[in-house]
């Protein structure tokens, strides 16, 4: 048996390791036999994911993982959540809601009717938080909420609104820091070690399976909120992704993105404005 | 020939790795990636604010796709993990690794796959022991490893786990370490002839 550890003397000058051949191929195999795209993700986190799906398996390479999820689709699934759900938290990144508060409500009550898009919305914790801030501004009852994810299971999770109990006290302070005007505590009730939230807040939402990497726009939206999903794609699925996004949104729609991400190198860069650059909050003028 | 300096400390970091950078000679022009943890709601800007006033090199917050240029000094933001892309820098909300995030293993174990032999890795002072699997990883990968020396680090847990996981290149006090990086980096001219 041939080591798989990279020497020294077994790599090629410049060329390819192995460790990154078998990435590709296992990508690629995800691809042909599930239809799942992960290609144009970023290397280095999707490395780290397989290589912790490798061990919870039992197995020692990433050939062994690609041999095993190509003839067992359970194999699969399991890899499917580690590589598509995003850990994400209520009310991250306070600053966001208070700017979404100040600058985006004021534009949803000019409308009759919006239709927001929480795009990658993971296990919901955001499309709960926007819910609880739409209810509370008074909005909500006049709006719709799509919250997509590539995942059907974490749907399910989003849909059944339980989250770690263990996690209101840093959730709590979140909400306060967030401008929040009630006690976060009348929005869920503890069950068990978890918090289930109150069903009145997904009323209006919609979670739907959606594929960033290959699906098309599927309705027009005042408001897309993707945050933190995109640092995981390579720079050219992104330019894709703000294509889906700036077809997606009328004129004066508002796109909101993670703290640390950014629309500037994008081709769609001049077609927004920033609305809160801080807060990555863009709206598009073109 | 090196191409990207990674340095990792907690606990006692806020001014060593100051020290640290301000003793690295400006003919050091490899850019310099720093995992320093801290507390989830840091203040943005407050440690590249902190550095700027001790050192010359400029100093970026990393943000997604940010391309890794030379001379500069990169710091992963808080609540982050920061991952080395050839060329560029990525972020991630992964699970915490070793509690922290950023962890010191995601920064270095990334910068090896990236860059292979062509790293260098620091470990400073610390009271835990991340960092000390991603040194071993860009050893494993040809770079070079550097440990500050535990008896003169303000909490030694971190160093004395590096030096567990792997045989480092060189554990030097924290007044050494940029004369070192020195060496490492910097040709004489006349060499060059």
């Amino acid at each position: 048996m041939t080591s798989v550890e990279p020497s020294q003397s077994a790599r090629p000058a410049g060329g390819e390791e192995l460790e990154d051949l078998e990435l590709r191929l296992l990508l690629e195999g995800v691809f042909r036999r599930y239809g799942f795209d992960f290609r144009e993700y970023a290397p280095a986190s999707l490395r780290r994911r397989v290589w912790r799906r490798v061990h919870a398996e039992r197995l020692g390479t990433i050939s062994g993982l690609t041999e095993k999820l190509l003839h067992d689709e359970a194999t699969m699934e399991r890899l499917l959540l580690d590589l598509s759900v995003n850990v994400t938290a209520m009310f991250r990144d306070p600053t966001f809601y208070v700017a979404f508060r100040q600058k985006v409500v004021p534009v949803l009550r000019t409308h009759p009717f919006t239709r927001i898009w929480v795009a990658g919305c993971s296990t919901g914790e955001e499309v709960y938080s926007l819910a609880i801030l739409l209810q509370e501004e008074g909005v909500y009852e006049r709006a719709r909420i799509y919250a997509t994810d590539i995942n059907e299971s974490v749907l399910d999770r989003a849909r059944g609104g339980v989250f770690p109990l263990e996690k209101m006290r840093e959730y709590t302070q979140n909400y306060i820091r967030a401008g929040g005007t009630r006690a976060f505590s009348e929005y869920y009730v503890a069950a068990y070690d978890g918090a289930q939230f109150q069903r009145s807040l997904i009323e209006n939402v919609v979670f739907a399976q959606h594929n960033l990497v290959s699906d098309r726009s599927f309705n027009e939206f005042h408001v897309i909120v993707c945050r933190n999903v995109m640092i995981y794609f390579e720079k050219k699925l992104q330019d894709h992704v703000h294509g889906l996004f700036y077809e997606s949104l009328p004129t004066f729609g508002i796109l909101a993105l993670g703290h640390k991400e950014s629309i500037r190198f994008s081709p769609f860069e001049d077609r927004y404005e920033e609305l809160d650059n801080g807060e990555k909050l863009y709206r598009k003028v073109v | 020939m090196y191409e990207l300096i990674c340095i990792g400390a907690s606990w006692g970091g806020l001014s060593a790795v100051g020290r640290l950078l301000a003793d690295i000679s400006e003919d050091v022009t490899l850019p310099i990636a720093i995992a320093q943890h801290r507390h989830p709601g840091a203040l943005e800007g407050t440690l590249r604010e902190l550095l700027a006033l001790q050192i010359r090199r400029p100093v970026t917050d990393v943000e997604d796709k940010t391309p890794i240029e030379p001379c500069r000094v990169y710091l992963a933001p808080p609540d982050y993990h920061l991952l080395v892309e050839p060329g560029s820098f990525a972020l991630s909300l992964d699970e915490r690794v070793q509690f922290a995030r950023p962890s010191i293993d995601v920064l270095f174990e990334s910068a090896a796959d990236a860059y292979g032999d062509r790293v260098i890795g620091v470990i400073l002072t610390g009271a835990n022991e991340d960092g000390a699997a991603g040194l071993a990883r860009i050893k494993a990968r040809g770079g070079v490893a550097i440990v500050q020396d535990p008896r003169g680090a303000e909490r030694r847990v971190m160093p004395d786990a590096a030096l567990a996981a792997t045989v480092a290149d060189a554990v030097l006090p924290l007044e050494e370490i940029g004369k070192f990086l020195y060496g490492l980096c910097v040709t004489p001219a006349v060499t060059q002839r």
